[in-house]
C-alpha cells in the first residue's frame, strides 16, 4: 500500500465528503431556520442535474449549465415553498415527512415523463478534463480537484453570508427565536422562501456538478440525501460546521473504509471472504460512525440541544 | 400507424406463423416504472413488434409493470395465473425477480421464457422442463470477456462487480475462462455511483486491463469517471454497459470499449436487418440487445404455437426445445437445462454519426453452452 | 366517538366480506389483494404504536419488517433442505411451522428494535426521523451484501408454511388467518391505549416533562413501545414473506418504509383502525391507478400531499369528522 494510493484515497474522500456538504449544507440550513425536515432535497439535486444535462445538451457550454442547475433548482425550491412548505411550518415532524415524500414520487415520476427513462449525457468541460499531477506524482482528476476547490468556496461563502450579511444576521435570528424575529418587523415569509430557494440551488448545483461524473438519472437524489441526514446527525442540525466536519467525516470514513477494510480482514482471511465481509462491513461503515458519534453526543458534534 | 408499413416490409416471415394455433394467452411481467425501466421497455417493444409483424390474431398479451419490486412481481404472477388464466408467462429483466417468480410459476405448470434474466440456480440445481431462457446464462458474457482478455494477450487483469449474486456470478463467470493472473479483484457496493476509490485502486494495481461488470447507472459512473481518471488500461466487460439504451448518456468514454454481447445490430442476417429496419421504423430508436431478445422471445413462442397446442403440455415443450425460428443473432439452440446455445461477439463501441453504437470485431466463444448443464437434472 | 367506531366495524367487515365473496364467485386473485391488505395494516398498525400513541416518527420500520420477512426465509430454507442453522453450542433445526416462525420472527425484530431504539431514542424529532431511516439503512445495506441467504437475489420458499389443522396454500385459509391476527392485534392494542401504560404514553407524546415529574421515565416507556411496534411490524414482514413465497432486500428498503407511514396517513394518524383504512385504500390506488397509467405515482404523490395539506385526519377524519383528531 503505497504513499500515492493513500494521499489519492484521502482526496477522493475529501472530494466526496465536499459533495455531501453542499447537500447537508442545504437540509441543515432549512431545518435550522424554518424547522421543517425536507425528503425532496434530494429531488432537487436531481432536478438541477437534469437542467444542467438538458441545457449543456442545447448549448454544449457547462458554465451555463451549472448556472441552469442553480436557477432552476431555486425556483423548483422556492415553488415547494410557497405551495407546500408553508403550510406545514406549523405541523408536526411527520406531516413534512409525508408532504416531501408525496414530493418524491411527484418529481421522480414527473422527470421521467418529461425525460424519458434513459439516463441523460452530461460530461465534464473540455478545460478541466483529465488528470494533473500533483506533488509526491499523484495522478488525480483536475475535475475533482475543482469539485473540491468549489466547495470550500462555497463553505467559505456559506460562513460569510451567515456571519457577515443582514440576511444572515436574520438567518442567526431566526435559528434562536422564531417569533422575535417576526416582531423585529422581518418579513418572515419572504426570509424563508429565499433560505429555501438557497438550500435548494445548493442542492442542485451539487447535481450538475456529480452528475457531470456519474450517471443523471431518475432515482440518482434519494442514496445522497439519506447520506446528507447522516452527515446532518453526525454534525448537528443546524450548523453548517458541523455540516462541514460531519461530510468530511463521511466521506472520508466511507471512501478509507472501502479499500482498507478488505485488505485489512485479507491479513488474517483467505481472499474471497475477506473481500466479502470488508465490503460488507464497509457498506455499513458510515452508519457504525454515526451510531458511535450518537453514543457520546446525541445532539451531534456541534448540535445544541 | 407506423405499424402497417412495418406488416408489409415483413409479412414474409410472417405468413408462416399464421397457420393454426389454439389461442394462447401470454403474461408479461416487467418493468416499466422507475430507475431500470429502459430495458423493460425495450423487452416489451421488442416482443410486441414481432407479434405484431406475426399478424397473429389467437395471441394475447397482458402487460404489466413490475415497478423492479420483487414482492409485485409475485403478485402479478399469482394474478395472471389466478385470475388472468395465462399459459406462459414472459418479461422479466432481473434475476432477483426472476428468483421470486419462476419457481413457483413452473411449479404450478405454467411455461416460462425468460427474455432476459438467467440466474445460475435456475439453469442448475433449479432447472425445470418449463423453464426456458432465450436470452443468456448470468454467466455467458462474462466467459466470454475472459476468453476474449486471452485472445488479447491481457495477463494481469483488474476486476470489479457490484456485490450481489449477479455480480459474483459474473466475477466467477469471467475467472472460469481467463488464464492470465488477476491484479486486484474487488466487490462494490450495488447502486454505487462514485468509483474515485476503485480506479485508485487499479492505477496502484500495475495491472494490464480491467473486466468490470456494472450495469446500468453504475457503468455510465464507472466509464465517465474512469475515462477522466488518466488510467488508461483497456477495458473489458459485458454488454450491459454498452447497450444502445445508455451509451448516449456516457458519450466518448466509452469509445474503443470492447464488450461481449449475444447480438448486435450488424449481424449480416436477415432476419436480424429486417428487425433492426423494422424497430427503428416502429419506434424511432436503434433496437437495444434488451429489445433483440423480447423480439426472440416472442418468435420462438409463435414458431411452438405453429406446430403445437400450449394445452398440450408434452408437445409444446418439445416444439420450444426445437427452437425453431429465425433468431436475429443467427444459430440459436437449446442446451438440455433450456438455456441458449449460441456465439458471443467482442464489440468495438464506436460513434455512427451522432450516435454511439458498436460492431462487431471478433467472435470471443462459438457455440458457446453453460457451466451448469451438468447440475441440472431433468 | 360513536362514528368512529361504526367505521371501524364497517371496515373490519368489509375485509372480511370482500374476500369470502371473492371465494364464493372463485376470484382468488382478489382474496390475495385482500390478504395484502391485511398484512400491510398488521404492518401499519404496529408502526402506529410508535407513530400514533407514542409520537415516535420512525423512517426505518422497513427493517423490522425485513427481519420479520427474513426469520421467515431463513427458518424455512433450512428446514427445507433439511439443513441445521447451527450446530453449536446446540443443534438449531429449520422450521415450516408458522407459529414457531412468528414467534422467533417477532422476537428478531424486537431484539432489533431495541437495539435501534436504545440509540436513537436518545434524540427527538427530526434526528429521530433521520437516525431511523439511517439504521434502516444499514440493514438494507447489510442484507444486500451478505451472501449468505441470497442477498440482493433473496431467498424463495417453494411451498408456503403451515399451520396446524389448516391448508395454508389455500388463498382464502391464509387470508383468515392474516385476518385474525389483525384482529387479535387490533383488540390488544385497543386495550394497551387504555392501559396506564398506553396512557402514559399519550401523555409522555403530548407533555414530556408532566410525565417525568410524576415520576414516570419517558425514555423507557417510548423503548417498550418502541420494541413492541417493531415486533408486531415484524410478525407482518414474516406473514407477508409467507404470502410470497419469497423474502429480499426490497422488503427493507426505505420506500417501505415510507409506505407502511403512507398506510398510517392515509387512514388517520393515530387512530386505531387508520391503517387498516389506509392500506385498503393504498392496495386499491395501486390497483386501480396502475393500470391507468405507468406513470400512477404521480396522481399518488398528488393524492397523498392532498391528504396531508387539506385532509389531516385521513380517510377516517373526514368520515368521523375532525373532533377526535389526536391532537
Amino acid at each position: 500500500m503505497s504513499l500515492i494510493l493513500i494521499i489519492e484515497q484521502t482526496l477522493n474522500g475529501i472530494q466526496f465528503g465536499v459533495m455531501l456538504f453542499l447537500m447537508a449544507a442545504g437540509l441543515t440550513l432549512i431545518f435550522g431556520v424554518m424547522g421543517v425536515i425536507n425528503l425532496a432535497h434530494g429531488s432537487l439535486y436531481m432536478i438541477g442535474a437534469f437542467a444542467a444535462a438538458a441545457v449543456a445538451g442545447a448549448t454544449g457550454s457547462f458554465l451555463l449549465a451549472l448556472a441552469a442547475s442553480l436557477v432552476v433548482a431555486a425556483i423548483a425550491g422556492a415553488l415547494i415553498e410557497l405551495t407546500v412548505m408553508r403550510r406545514l411550518y406549523d405541523r408536526d415532524h411527520l406531516d413534512q415527512v409525508l408532504a416531501t415524500f408525496a414530493l418524491i414520487l411527484i418529481f421522480s415520476e414527473g422527470t421521467r415523463w418529461a425525460f424519458g427513462s434513459f439516463p441523460l449525457f452530461l460530461d465534464i468541460p473540455d478545460a478541466l478534463s483529465g488528470p494533473i499531477t500533483l506533488p509526491f506524482g499523484v495522478q488525480y482528476p483536475l475535475y475533482r480537484l475543482a469539485i473540491i476547490g468549489i466547495g470550500l468556496v462555497v463553505a467559505l461563502g456559506l460562513f460569510a453570508l451567515i456571519s457577515r450579511t443582514r440576511i444572515g444576521m436574520q438567518i442567526r435570528a431566526g435559528e434562536s427565536d422564531r417569533e422575535m424575529i417576526g416582531a423585529l418587523g422581518v418579513n418572515i415569509s419572504v426570509l424563508y422562501t429565499l433560505v429555501f430557494a438557497l438550500g435548494a440551488a445548493l442542492a442542485g448545483f451539487a447535481g450538475a456538478l456529480i452528475g457531470a461524473i456519474q450517471s443523471v438519472q431518475v432515482g440518482m437524489g434519494e442514496p445522497v440525501l439519506i447520506l446528507a441526514f447522516v452527515v446532518v446527525v453526525i454534525g448537528g442540525i443546524g450548523s453548517i460546521k458541523g455540516a462541514l466536519v460531519g461530510a468530511l467525516l463521511v466521506g472520508l470514513t466511507d471512501t478509507l473504509g472501502r479499500f482498507l477494510l478488505p485488505s485489512f480482514f485479507g491479513l488474517f482471511m483467505e481472499p474471497s471472504s475477506a473481500m466479502s465481509v470488508g465490503s460488507s462491513l464497509s457498506s455499513m461503515s458510515i452508519y457504525i460512525l454515526m451510531a458511535a458519534v450518537l453514543l457520546f453526543k446525541p445532539t451531534g458534534l456541534y448540535g445544541s440541544a | 400507424m407506423k405499424l402497417k408499413t412495418i406488416l408489409m416490409a415483413a409479412s414474409v416471415a410472417a405468413l408462416a406463423h399464421t397457420a393454426q394455433a389454439e389461442g394462447v394467452k401470454v403474461g408479461m411481467i416487467t418493468t416499466l416504472s422507475g430507475g431500470g425501466a429502459g430495458l423493460g421497455i425495450d423487452v416489451r417493444d421488442g416482443f410486441m413488434l414481432a407479434i405484431a409483424q406475426s399478424g397473429s390474431t389467437d395471441i394475447e398479451v397482458v402487460i404489466e409493470d413490475d415497478q423492479r419490486k420483487p414482492d409485485v412481481a409475485v403478485q402479478l404472477a399469482d394474478r395472471m395465473i389466478q385470475s388472468d388464466k395465462v399459459d406462459i408467462l414472459t418479461g422479466i429483466i432481473w434475476s432477483n425477480l426472476a428468483m421470486a417468480v419462476v419457481p413457483s410459476a413452473t411449479a404450478q405448470g405454467k411455461f416460462y421464457l425468460s427474455p432476459n434474466a438467467g440466474p445460475s440456480p435456475l439453469a442448475g440445481a433449479g432447472c425445470h422442463p418449463n423453464y426456458f431462457n432465450v436470452a443468456w446464462q448470468n454467466d455467458n458474457l462474462h466467459e466470454a470477456a475472459g476468453a476474449y482478455s486471452n485472445d488479447a494477450g491481457y495477463s494481469n487483469t483488474f476486476i470489479l462487480a457490484p456485490n450481489y449474486p449477479a455480480g459474483q456470478d459474473a466475477l466467477t463467470g469471467f475467472k472460469r475462462f481467463f488464464e492470465g493472473a488477476l491484479a486486484g479483484e474487488i466487490y462494490t457496493k450495488l447502486g454505487q455511483t462514485d468509483y474515485a476509490a476503485e480506479i485508485a485502486q487499479i492505477r496502484a494495481s500495475g495491472a494490464d486491463s480491467v473486466f468490470f461488470f456494472l450495469p446500468g447507472g453504475m457503468g455510465i459512473s464507472f466509464l465517465k469517471q474512469y475515462a477522466d481518471s488518466g488510467v488508461d488500461l483497456p477495458l473489458v466487460g459485458p454488454a450491459f454497459s454498452f447497450d444502445q439504451g445508455i451509451l448516449q448518456a456516457v458519450g466518448d468514454a466509452a469509445l474503443g470499449v470492447m464488450n461481449t454481447s449475444q447480438w448486435n445490430k450488424d449481424i449480416d442476417n436477415a432476419a436480424n436487418a429486417a428487425f433492426v429496419t423494422s424497430f427503428q421504423a416502429e419506434y424511432g430508436r436503434l433496437p437495444s440487445l434488451y429489445a433483440s431478445q423480447g423480439f426472440d422471445t416472442a418468435n420462438l413462442l409463435l414458431s411452438a404455437m405453429a406446430v403445437a397446442d400450449v394445452n398440450d403440455a408434452d408437445a409444446f415443450r418439445a416444439a420450444l426445445e426445437a427452437a425453431n425460428f429465425d433468431s436475429v443473432r443467427g444459430d440459436f439452440a437449446f442446451a438440455s437445462n433450456h438455456h441458449p446455445i449460441q456465439d458471443i461477439y467482442v464489440r468495438e463501441v464506436i460513434k455512427e454519426g451522432d450516435v454511439y453504437t458498436n460492431r462487431i470485431v471478433a467472435t470471443g466463444l462459438t457455440d458457446h453452452s453453460n457451466a451448469y448443464v451438468a447440475e441440472c437434472s431433468m | 366517538m360513536q362514528r368512529e367506531q361504526l367505521i371501524n366495524a364497517t371496515t373490519l367487515l368489509a375485509l372480511l366480506a370482500v374476500p369470502l365473496w371473492a371465494w364464493y364467485v372463485d376470484e382468488p386473485f382478489t382474496i390475495t389483494l385482500a390478504t395484502k391488505v391485511a398484512i400491510f395494516a398488521l404492518a401499519g398498525v404496529g408502526l402506529n404504536l410508535a407513530l400514533g400513541l407514542g409520537g415516535l416518527v420512525s423512517f426505518g420500520h422497513a427493517a423490522f419488517f425485513g427481519i420479520g420477512g427474513y426469520a421467515m426465509g431463513i427458518l424455512a430454507s433450512h428446514a427445507q433442505t433439511y439443513t441445521p442453522l447451527a450446530s453449536w453450542p446446540f443443534l438449531l433445526e429449520g422450521t415450516k411451522s408458522m407459529p414457531v416462525i412468528w414467534l422467533v420472527a417477532m422476537v428478531m425484530s424486537g431484539l432489533a428494535a431495541l437495539a435501534v431504539g436504545a440509540l436513537s431514542l436518545r434524540t427527538t424529532g427530526v434526528y429521530f426521523i433521520m437516525i431511523t431511516l439511517a439504521f434502516g439503512q444499514m440493514f438494507f445495506y447489510f442484507a444486500i451484501s451478505w451472501p449468505a441467504y441470497g442477498g440482493e437475489d433473496g431467498l424463495s420458499i417453494y411451498v408456503r408454511n403451515g399451520f396446524p389443522g389448516l391448508n395454508t396454500l389455500d388463498p382464502i385459509q391464509f387470508f383468515m388467518l392474516c385476518y385474525v391476527l389483525l384482529a387479535v392485534v387490533l383488540f390488544f392494542f385497543a386495550r394497551l391505549a387504555k392501559s396506564p401504560f398506553g396512557m402514559a404514553l399519550n401523555a409522555a407524546r403530548q407533555n414530556d416533562e408532566r410525565v417525568q415529574t410524576v415520576g414516570i421515565t419517558p425514555y423507557r416507556l417510548r423503548l417498550v413501545a418502541f420494541v413492541i411496534s417493531g415486533a408486531v411490524t415484524g410478525l407482518a414482514g414474516a406473514l407477508f414473506a409467507d404470502l410470497n413465497r419469497f423474502v429480499s432486500p426490497t422488503m427493507l428498503s426505505w420506500q417501505t418504509s415510507g409506505e407502511i407511514m403512507v398506510f398510517i396517513i392515509l387512514g388517520g394518524v393515530g387512530r386505531l383502525y387508520g391503517p387498516v383504512i389506509g392500506a385498503g385504500l393504498f392496495i386499491m390506488l395501486e390497483h386501480f391507478l396502475g393500470g391507468l397509467s405507468e406513470f400512477w405515482h404521480v396522481y399518488l404523490g398528488v393524492l397523498l400531499l392532498l391528504v396531508v395539506l387539506f385532509a389531516r385526519g385521513g380517510l377516517i377524519g373526514l368520515l368521523a369528522g375532525k373532533e377526535v383528531a389526536h391532537d
